[in-house]
């Protein structure tokens, strides 16, 4: 079915859904290597409006993949929750973008079920930054494993202590280092450079021996592929976190070598180790915008819209922690800084608005057109957002990925200008090693009792 | 010594030293020193630059005959650094004369070795003839067949398929400048594919990343393709199912992986 919009004397004309939502979009480089972004401004402005009288039921009723096709549709409609669809049921994209504006936050907790990433998509379309900002903030999804995660007035840290040659000793002082400014209650996560089962297994026990040491309020995870993580579950190693990056599309996360009977045999055995304290919420999802493309397996659908999809493949398996690697895929897909700062306030509020746990890893290239400064931006907005957590890299640079990320001084810098608090078990845990006050700000030189418990590493 | 209490600026440089992470920088008030944030600043511009620098096509190619190996230059339709940055689709594919060429180099090889740009001329220049020069030895124990290296230029990982069926060889090596890191501006990957062709998934490939002196040293990195390699020429297949076992095979080898540079990045 095609849509039109009368500008003056011009009829602007959209072949399908997937096309009106892809001229929509704002602008990024990403849709236009794929040759489905909008040829003009006006065009780009015309479709917004056209998107914005499209009723949410016919949304619904249109999947832009075929569920024969794909099984994320069929996951999508399957598991769709249509008595939490019905109180949105009757309104456009339009008329939802001002429902949630005005929404209390319960009454969005309480629709999220019924949203469906398309949906989610198409309102993120119309709205301004300042529209993403306002619904997220009120959104709240609360995950545990041991510790609780995304309390409203809070903001977690993945501390990641990444080292190029996965050397056990410069990651152990890589975690010391990011403990020491407080961070880490999201996870202590290390993206791994070596894939061998022998090597994961290495690293998952100092994991677990740092973890136990110290006796943190926190979870580890390598972020290894998922068939990977099983096998070392299979020879009893200590796994907190399923980490696996996911896609939008079935053929897109065929490219990753994963599939959904992949990730649920992996929740199942994941969840049977029992090793949350508090919570049972054990997987760690990565997406980000343009992966799809990037694996020729877009279906013509526009790049934020396939973003939103993965939140529906994360979605079901209830996870403890997902994030969009904003800018790290590069400037063929997000150009610059505006395109990258666009993108992570996008991806956050459909996370959000879907009640999945959405962090950002606010992040850009070598070969993107950003810098440190757009990264503040980003990250400032995303602290007024109410974002559930970002990257603590040390000095934003990491060293494995070769990329620029979020850094523990960061961290301390968005606590410092929004007030934002720790998980409140791990901000315990801090208040009684002595290394922060009780209101949670840090202590200089009080990092002693870290260092000299870990004797061996500093003689 | 780093036992008094008091003495944790000691503690966190001699931290520091074990790992090229910016660690122990310190803070004032929330945010970095001065120096760092200068620091910080100074390698950006440099790796920035590093993207943007050509490969030097006939030194290289002079370089890796030397070692024996006889050479062939190609490039993608990616006309330029400007248009290879924002169509990574151009990067992909051969220009058309250049298929040609190598069709008429096709002789069934087990084995193509790609060098090419990627996003760090840099690396290669650095790190591919050492690479090639302990992958040699392997190759010749092995008894493997190998193509005339390929130097190619404005490429992508996937340029491999296309010139691993070009040259109709069962495997293809694409040894690669990796996206520039702040600290790590010379850092190659090498992607093994077999049975290359337009259309392979990222899946379907094994990675070695990281090689260059302060990382994966390029020896280590030639013994883990050789044992990658004959892995997958028995199975017929890379990938994901393909694990990297090779550490293993390393262990009983020889003394253990050294440790990097302990100076690091830090000064």
């Amino acid at each position: 079915m095609a849509y039109r919009h009368v500008v003056g004397p011009r009829t602007h004309a959209f072949a399908d859904l997937a096309t009106l939502m892809a001229k929509a979009t704002p602008v990024r480089s990403g849709d236009r290597l794929a040759g489905i972004a909008a040829g003009s401004a006006e065009e780009n402005a015309a479709a917004r409006w056209c998107l914005a009288e499209v009723p949410l039921a016919e949304i619904l009723a249109r999947p832009l993949i075929p569920y024969e096709a794909d099984d994320v549709t069929r996951l999508i409609l399957d598991t769709h929750d249509a008595a939490a669809f019905a109180e949105i049921s009757h309104l456009t994209v339009g008329d939802f973008r001002e429902f949630l504006l005005t929404a209390a936050p319960e009454t969005l907790a309480r629709i999220a079920p019924g949203i469906t990433p398309e949906i989610a998509a198409a309102v993120s379309k119309i709205m301004r930054n300042q529209d993403l900002i306002s619904v997220a903030r009120k959104c709240r999804v609360v995950t545990r494993f041991r510790n609780t995660i995304g309390l409203p007035g809070t903001l977690a840290v993945r501390l990641q202590p990444n080292h190029p040659t996965d050397d056990a000793q410069g990651i152990t002082a890589a975690i010391l280092d990011g403990l020491a400014y407080g961070c880490g209650d999201a996870v202590i996560g290390i993206n791994p450079a070596s894939d061998s089962v022998q090597a994961i297994g290495d690293l998952l026990q100092l994991l677990d021996a740092v973890i136990q040491r110290h006796a943190i309020p926190t979870q580890a995870c390598v972020l290894t592929h998922v068939t990977t993580t099983l096998a070392a579950m299979e020879r009893g190693l200590p796994v907190d976190l399923v980490f696996q990056s996911i896609a939008g599309t079935e053929k897109a996360n065929a490219s990753f070598g994963v599939t959904l009977s992949m990730l649920k045999e992996a929740h199942a055995a994941a969840s049977a180790l029992k090793r949350g304290t508090i919570g049972d919420n054990c997987m760690y999802f990565e997406t980000g915008q343009g992966s799809a493309l990037s694996a020729d397996a877009h279906h013509g659908i526009d790049q934020q819209t396939l973003e939103a999809r993965a939140y529906a493949v994360a979605r079901p398996f209830r996870p403890l922690l997902v994030n969009t690697v904003v800018g790290f895929i590069g400037p063929e897909y997000l150009y610059d800084g505006k395109e990258i700062i666009r993108a992570g306030l996008e991806d956050h509020f459909c996370g959000k608005l879907m009640g999945v746990p959405l962090g950002v890893d606010v992040c850009y290239t070598n070969h993107a057109e950003a810098d440190q400064d757009d990264m503040d931006t980003l990250l400032t907005l995303l602290g007024a957002a109410g974002c559930t957590y970002i990257m603590g890299v040390p000095g934003a640079d990491d060293v494995m990925l070769n990329y620029q990320s979020t850094s523990f001084h960061d961290s301390l810098y968005l606590r410092e200008v929004l007030g934002l608090r720790r998980a409140p078990e791990f901000e315990a845990w801090l208040h009684g090693l002595g290394l922060t006050d009780g209101a949670g700000a840090l202590i200089q030189g009080a990092e002693t009792p870290l260092l000299s418990s870990a004797p061996g590493l500093a003689a | 010594m780093t036992d008094g209490v008091g003495d944790n600026r000691a503690i966190w440089a001699r931290l520091a030293g074990l790992t090229p992470a910016r660690i122990g920088l310190g803070r004032a008030g929330s945010g970095l020193p001065t120096r760092a944030v200068l620091r910080f600043g100074l390698d950006h511009a440099q790796a920035r630059d590093a993207v943007h620098a050509p490969l030097e096509a006939a030194a290289l190619a002079g370089r890796i005959a030397d070692l024996g190996f006889p050479t062939l230059t190609v490039a993608s339709q990616a006309p330029d650094r400007a248009t290879y940055l924002r169509r990574p689709d151009l990067g992909r594919r051969l220009a058309a004369e250049d298929r040609v060429a190598l069709q008429g180099e096709a002789d069934g090889a087990d084995l193509a070795v790609v060098v090419a740009d990627g996003l760090s001329a840099r690396a290669v220049h650095e790190n591919a003839a050492p690479v090639l020069a302990a992958f040699g030895t392997h190759a010749g124990k092995a008894g493997w067949t190998l193509a005339p290296v390929v130097i190619a230029r404005q490429a992508r990982v996937a340029l491999g398929d296309d010139i691993g069926q070009a040259l109709g060889v069962r495997a293809v090596a694409v040894l690669i400048g990796e996206r520039p890191g702040l600290s790590s501006p010379d850092s190659l990957g090498i992607y093994l594919t077999v049975g290359p062709r337009p259309g392979r998934s990222d899946a379907e490939r094994n990675c070695i990343s990281n090689v260059r002196s302060a990382g994966l040293a390029p020896d280590l990195a030639a013994f883990k393709l050789a044992w990658l390699l004959a892995r997958a020429l028995s199975l017929g297949l890379t990938g994901v199912t393909l694990k990297d076992e090779s550490d293993r095979a390393l262990a009983a080898r020889g003394p253990a992986r050294p440790l990097p540079d302990a100076d690091g990045t830090s000064d």
